[in-house]
């Protein structure tokens, strides 16, 4: 051993298929699960429309122009759809929510359904809230 | 936190918002509030917070999620700072507006 050994920096490559852009097509599962998360998108377009309505009530003259802006049938479809989204995240995420967060009361495991029901009597709740700040005028 | 956050505002409130206002309201399935009804109600210190808490953290649950969907769903992992800036500068942005809509309010 005369000289000191010489390393090339070869390295075999290491093997990655590609993944094809439109791999959530191919398979139901991956489709819902695309659609679940682009239910974001409608949430924020809702955010969006609430920001317009609050300015609209806060702004001299523009309510009434609001009102029927907001009775548009492209509005109306756009909301349409968007209330169909919300709700598959709504209903989507209080599912998931037993799987998610572990209760546990006095040592023992709380069981998945009553935090799931828990959920949805919270969701019931602060609609009937809603319901009833804004018709019960 | 904020993420899971947002998720769980979203899906407690917007619902049934969405339908009041999205649908029923303009649709005159059931009668809308009038203007001062609505006047009082989005006045209200407690509305105001509740409304703005709810605004911020469902724009971040959305941008976040948005911003993951377009990385896996598209794969488009080169444009990750872009698409970054855009999804958390747009819920920066919404959030400093509804922040001054609703600081005015009332």
């Amino acid at each position: 051993m005369k000289d000191k050994p010489v390393y090339s920096e070869f390295h075999p490559r290491w093997y990655r298929p590609r993944m094809s852009t439109y791999w959530w097509v191919k398979r139901w599962s991956h489709l819902a699960f695309i659609l679940r998360e682009l239910s974001s998108l409608f949430i924020v377009w809702f955010v969006v429309y609430l920001l317009l309505m609050v300015r609209a009530v806060f702004g001299t003259n523009r309510y009434q122009e609001f009102f029927e802006w907001s009775a548009k049938p492209v509005i109306l479809v756009v909301n349409f759809v968007s209330l169909a989204f919300v709700l598959f995240h709504a209903i989507t995420w209080f599912n998931l929510a037993p799987k998610a967060m572990v209760v546990r009361l006095g040592g023992k495991r709380v069981p998945g359904s009553w935090i799931g029901a828990s959920n949805y009597l919270a969701w019931a709740v602060v609609s009937a809230l809603i319901a009833v700040l804004l018709l019960g005028a | 936190m904020l993420f899971s956050g947002g998720g769980v505002l979203a899906a407690l409130f917007i619902p049934m918002l969405l339908f009041l206002f999205g649908l029923a309201f303009p649709l005159g399935l059931l009668p809308a509030p009038s203007h001062q009804h609505l006047l009082v109600v989005l006045s209200h210190p407690l509305t105001r917070a509740v409304l703005f808490l709810l605004c911020t953290t469902a724009l971040f649950h959305g941008a976040h999620r948005f911003r993951y969907t377009l990385y896996d769903g598209l794969q488009i992992k080169h444009l990750n700072e872009l698409i970054s800036l855009l999804c958390y500068g747009g819920a920066i942005v919404g959030t400093v507006v509804a922040g001054y809509l609703f600081w005015r309010a009332g």
